[in-house]
Parts: structure tokens; C-alpha cells; sequence
């Protein structure tokens, strides 16, 4: 086992340390930093955005730099919710609280340097718990039926919706309205064209990159213009040492070692994942007793910042077993990862494992890799991504919405798209106005066809009987998570403490 | 007192609703099938009933549950709104061209031009001069990224000096 463990990570370093793949994995690194740190952009509208850049590649490279382009989009939201106040992502909100007291302090430097070595000491045990699990969880895997596989969907999808913020109601109906625009376009089965209005183009359904870069993209720039240019602070002038000092060091190992285990954990979950741990992972900290002299929390202290950051980027890596294993999304990046591999002919599920190992292992060992580079490229390139955030946010925003234009134009070569991203961007201008958290709609929507597959064939097994999702003990288990994930957040005590966690921002 | 407790739970209610029921609606024009062989409509039937019943949960709550601020929506921000879409169909119109209105295609560079003017619109400030160079930038930044690195295909320019 260990060794076949050994084995696999040489055939995976093998594939990764090409010159080629090496090369694109930092490419990936610093485009995904570099559009990561600019304001109001997360890491989906930022893979969105960068996806086109990778259809010429052949698939292996493609993922490679993909997953290059997500490290440098969540490194770089943690930069920005340093400097500037501004989370560019969800999961970066927490580190805002103590990262920003910090470099107010001008102790943005070790802020900086803790968020990073947090960062990289949790990518390197969430790719190595990664390469262990998905071994044995593709077996698991296999033993699936489509009753299961429906279960394991509903099961992701409530998880996904219990540990998002803001209402449940709204965010269930938002992945039901995200299953049903994943119906759109023809259906495999019979070859009718649903909800198509007699259009060619929607006959092949509706892109989710028109739909996350419409909602994420427009919607969050639409939304930012809306208020007054504020007046966001940047600390730039007062970086001059990065390196933590020695107390630093005591206080942050147990608070990285603390949080990469949660986040390893939570990020197995489905619907965990980078924001639930960065979360899990400050409310723990602020827990624990502060020593003599340490700054309280809220004010500084640099476990808020590397205890969350390492929980994210450990949820981030071991998010990727669901979706390597299983083919099921656990989050919204993720899902439009499942969209990057269908572009490049790959259908994510247990068969990749066995039917194209290099690209299964080499994807793992370049998630390694790309943790390096974002260390070896950020410490030093601190001050380019500074520069950057200090130009004005009436030249950014430009440019944003050009490398918006231009992704969705050329992910088919059509105008199309073009309009349908018009409209989406409206929609989602909306979503924010009427208060509903878009992300749980782009899950939905990679999930539609998917769960309306499986759900088809267990019903067909079963001759119609719909008990068969509760008699096979396996999808009956996972059935009932979900009801006790319902129910627990539902408990009045549990329901005010998580409005609690979610408004702390 | 207001009837409507939480305008934002309200409204997202009644889109709920709307969508839900619109897709269920439509749903009944495909065959439904039974479940033991879904038509193509079933599906679809099921989840927009479900949503429309959601919606009404949702809009019920914002109706009864009181708010201390009554959850305005707030005004619309009609100026970025109208102006960074704008900006996005100004592209598509001059990269491709409208055919069926007889409009040419005018290539990548004048799209990116045209995008940059009117989204720059969008903002508190606008310096013609400042804007006429970020244009100018991306548009060498785009060709080169684009075009040349990525082979990206374009038309750059119009089509009728290009021919």
C-alpha cells in the first residue's frame, strides 16, 4: 500500500517535472495571483476568466495550470484582505479581521509572510493526505450505483447550502434553480431540446462560464460601482521586514498545525472546502487561552491570520478528493473545475484514476508544485501585487470586464455567449440586490444532468419505486446525513451561533 | 406597520416563485413519463414545483418575520448597470457584427476601444484622455496575450480592410 502510494507520486513528479508542465504550472501561478489580488475578484470569476487560456493546451498541461491559476487566486485574495480590508474571496473574510489590524500596525510583512507559510506547510500535508485517500476512495467509488450516487448529490448539495452564509431557504432554492437551468438544452435521453425557444445555440445548453462569469464576474463589478469610491486604505509604504520574528514562529506553528488539520478534515466533506474551514479554523484560535503578552484577537494577532489561511488552503487541496474520486463537485471552484476537464474530454469520476493515471497523478504532484511556486513567487514579488492594488479601481475595473469579454467570446468563437453574459450579469446584479448568495447556483448547475442521470436510472432499477433511495443502506446513510446536517442547523442554538459566525465580518 | 416585512425576502420569494412555476410550466409541454421511465419533463416538473414551493415559503417569511430595517432592496445602481452590459454588448457588436442588421464586424481593436470608453463610463470619474490611453494598453496587451501568445482566434481588424 505505502509503496504503491510511493509509486504513484513518482509516476505523478515524473508527468509534473517536465520543463513544459513546470513551466505552465507557473504561469498558472502568477496569472491567478495577479488576477486574485485585484479587488472584488475571487478565485471563480478568476478561473472563469483565465479558463480560455487554457484551451490550446493538451489536457494534463491544462489542469496543471488550472490548478496553478486557483492556488494564485486564493494567495492573492489573502494579499488583498491584508492590504486593503477587502476579502477578494469568501474564505478569505476571516483573515481580514486580524490580517488587516496587522498591517495597520505595520506588521503587514509577517501578516503576509504567515499567511503563505501557513499556506504552503497545509497544501504540502493536504496533497500528501490527497495522494493517500484517493486510492482507496475510488475503490469505495465503484461500489456506487446511481441510488447512491443521487444521495451522495443531495447530501453534497445540503452540505453546501448549510455552510454557506445567509438564509437557507434562499440558498436551496438557488441550487434548485441551478439544477433546473442545468436542464437547459438537449436532453441526452429522449433528444428533446428543453427550455430552448427554438434557439440553436441554447440546444447546447447554457455555458457555465457565461453563467459564472455573468453572476460573479458583472454582477460583483456592477455591485462595487454601486458604492462611492471609498476610501480604501492600501498599506504599502510601511512593508520593510517580511520575516516573522521568533515569537511570531512559537505562536503560529500550533495555530497552522491546528488549522490544517481541521481544513484537511473539513475540506473531505462534501460542501466543505476553503470558506467552512477558514471559519472552523478562527473560531478555534479564539478559543484557546492567549498567552502573556500576546495581542488579543480582533486586533492583530497572527494566529488570526496563519490558522485560517493554512485551514483554507488544506480544505482547498482535500476538496479536490470528492471531485477526483467521485466526479462530484464539493464547491463552486470545483465545479467549474468539472467544466475545465469535460472542455478537455475528461469526465471527472473514479475511472480517471485507472484510465489515465498520468493525468490523475501528475495533477496531484503539481498541486505540490504550485504550493512552492506560490511561496518562491510571493514572498519576493510582494511588492508587484502592492503596486497593483494601488492602481485605482476606475482603470481595474476596465480591464476586468475586457477579460471577461474576451474569455467568454473565445470559449466558442461566438457572439452568443456574449449576450448570454449580458443578461447573466443583470441576473446576477439582482441576485446581490435581492440578497441571495449566487455560489450555490453554479454547484446546482454542474449537478442538473448529473443528478437527473442517476436519479433516472435508480428509478428505472427499481421499477419506479422511489423507497429505493432509502432501502439500499448506503445511499440511505447518506440520505440521512443530510436530514441530521438539516436538522442540526436548524436547531434554534445552532441557527443563532451561525448567524453569529457569518456576520463577524 | 408594513405588510411586507423583508423586502429582499419578499421579492426573492415571488422570483422564486415565478421561475419555479414558469419552468413546471413548461415542463408540461415534454413528455412527463412515469418514474419508472422519466420523460423529459419529469424532472424538470419536479424541481420547479419545488422551487415555486419554496418561493412561496420564502415570500411567506418575508411577510411575517419581522426586520428591524425592513430589508429594503435599496435603489437600483442603474448608471454601472446600463453601462458595464453596455460595454460587454458594445463588444460583442463591433468584435462580430449584428449580420441580420447589416452591421460589419469591426474587429478585436475597435472592440476593445469601444468597451473600454463606455465601461470607463460606468465609473465617478471619467478622463477621456486617461481612458483613450488604458485603451490603447490593453488593446496591445490583449493582441499580444491573446492573439499572438495564446492563438487565440480573432478578427483584429475590420473586415473591410482586411477583405
Amino acid at each position: 500500500m505505502e509503496f504503491e502510494l510511493f509509486n504513484n507520486l513518482a509516476l505523478g513528479f515524473g508527468v509534473a517535472f517536465t520543463f513544459q508542465n513546470l513551466l505552465y504550472a507557473f504561469i498558472g501561478c502568477l496569472l491567478g495571483t495577479l488576477i486574485g489580488v485585484l479587488p472584488g475578484v475571487g478565485p471563480v470569476a478568476t478561473i472563469a476568466m483565465l479558463l480560455p487560456a487554457t484551451y490550446a493546451l493538451p489536457p494534463v498541461a491544462a489542469l496543471i495550470m488550472l490548478g496553478g491559476i486557483y492556488y494564485g487566486a486564493q494567495y492573492g485574495g489573502s494579499t488583498t484582505a491584508i492590504l486593503v480590508n477587502l476579502p477578494g474571496e469568501s474564505s478569505s473574510v476571516v483573515t481580514v479581521i486580524d490580517g488587516y489590524q496587522m498591517a495597520r500596525k505595520g506588521r503587514a510583512g509577517p501578516a503576509l509572510a504567515a499567511a503563505g507559510m501557513g499556506s504552503f506547510f497545509a497544501g504540502c500535508v493536504g496533497t500528501l493526505i490527497l495522494a493517500a485517500f484517493a486510492a482507496p476512495l475510488t475503490e469505495v467509488a465503484f461500489k456506487f450505483g446511481p441510488a447512491e450516487y443521487f444521495s451522495l448529490m443531495v447530501l453534497g448539495l445540503i452540505g453546501a447550502v448549510v455552510l454557506a452564509s445567509g438564509s437557507l431557504l434562499k440558498a436551496i432554492a438557488m441550487i434548485i434553480l441551478g439544477l433546473l437551468l442545468g436542464l437547459v438544452g438537449t436532453d441526452v435521453n429522449s433528444g428533446v431540446a428543453r427550455y430552448s425557444f427554438d434557439i440553436p445555440e441554447l440546444t447546447d445548453g447554457i455555458g457555465f462560464i457565461v453563467i459564472a462569469m455573468g453572476v460573479f464576474g458583472y454582477g460583483e463589478i456592477i455591485a462595487n460601482l454601486s458604492h462611492p469610491e471609498d476610501k480604501r486604505e492600501v498599506f504599502t509604504a510601511n512593508i520593510t521586514h517580511i520575516y516573522p520574528s521568533k515569537e511570531d514562529f512559537k505562536r503560529m506553528v500550533p495555530a497552522v498545525l491546528r488549522g490544517t488539520a481541521l481544513g484537511s478534515m473539513l475540506g473531505i466533506l462534501p460542501g466543505g472546502g476553503a470558506l467552512l474551514s477558514a471559519f472552523a479554523a478562527y473560531s478555534i484560535e479564539k478559543k484557546t487561552k492567549l498567552k502573556p503578552g500576546e495581542v488579543p484577537f480582533g486586533q492583530g494577532n497572527i494566529r488570526g491570520v496563519a490558522a485560517p489561511e493554512a485551514a483554507n488552503n488544506a480544505g482547498a487541496q482535500t476538496s479536490f478528493i470528492p471531485l477526483l474520486t467521485l466526479g462530484i463537485p464539493p464547491n463552486p471552484v470545483m465545479a467549474l473545475m468539472v467544466g475545465a476537464m469535460t472542455i478537455h474530454n475528461i469526465q471527472p469520476g473514479p475511472q480517471v484514476m485507472t484510465s489515465n493515471p498520468e493525468l490523475f497523478w501528475g495533477l496531484i504532484a503539481s498541486m505540490w508544485i504550485g504550493n512552492l511556486m506560490l511561496i518562491v513567487l510571493n514572498l519576493p514579488l510582494i511588492g508587484i501585487w502592492i503596486k497593483l492594488l494601488s492602481v485605482p479601481y476606475r482603470w481595474l475595473f476596465p480591464a476586468i470586464v475586457l477579460f471577461c469579454a474576451v474569455g467568454v467570446y473565445s470559449t466558442n468563437n461566438n457572439t452568443w455567449d456574449v449576450w448570454m453574459v449580458a443578461m447573466f450579469g443583470v441576473i446576477g446584479y439582482g441576485f446581490i440586490k435581492l440578497g441571495v448568495e449566487p455560489a450555490p447556483l453554479l454547484l446546482g448547475l454542474i449537478l442538473g444532468p448529473m443528478m437527473e442521470e442517476n436519479l433516472r436510472r435508480a428509478l428505472l432499477l427499481s421499477r419506479g419505486d422511489w423507497s429505493v433511495l432509502v432501502t439500499r443502506p448506503l445511499s440511505a446513510g447518506l440520505l440521512a446525513a443530510a436530514a441530521l446536517l438539516l436538522v442540526i442547523v436548524m436547531l434554534p442554538s445552532i441557527k443563532s451561533k451561525r448567524e453569529e459566525a457569518f456576520v463577524e465580518d | 406597520m408594513r405588510f411586507i416585512k423583508s423586502e429582499k425576502d419578499f421579492y426573492s420569494g415571488l422570483m422564486f416563485t415565478i421561475v419555479g412555476g414558469a419552468f413546471a410550466i413548461g415542463a408540461t409541454t415534454y413528455n412527463i413519463g412515469t418514474g419508472a421511465r422519466m420523460g423529459p419533463g419529469y424532472f424538470p416538473l419536479l424541481l420547479g414545483i419545488i422551487l415555486a414551493a419554496l418561493g412561496m415559503m420564502i415570500m411567506f417569511k418575508g411577510v411575517t418575520v419581522k426586520t428591524e430595517t425592513g430589508d429594503k432592496l435599496g435603489g437600483m445602481a442603474w448608471r454601472p448597470l446600463l453601462y458595464i452590459i453596455g460595454a460587454n454588448v458594445l463588444f460583442g457588436i463591433l468584435l462580430g457584427g449584428l449580420p441580420k442588421l447589416g452591421i460589419p464586424a469591426m474587429g478585436l481593436v475597435a472592440a476593445i476601444y469601444g468597451l473600454t470608453i463606455m465601461a470607463s463610463l460606468a465609473g465617478d470619474k471619467f478622463k477621456l484622455k486617461e481612458v483613450l490611453i488604458l485603451a490603447t494598453i490593453l488593446a496591445v496587451v490583449s493582441y499580444g496575450a491573446f492573439v499572438k501568445l495564446l492563438n487565440l482566434q480573432f478578427q483584429v481588424w475590420p473586415a473591410f480592410i482586411t477583405g
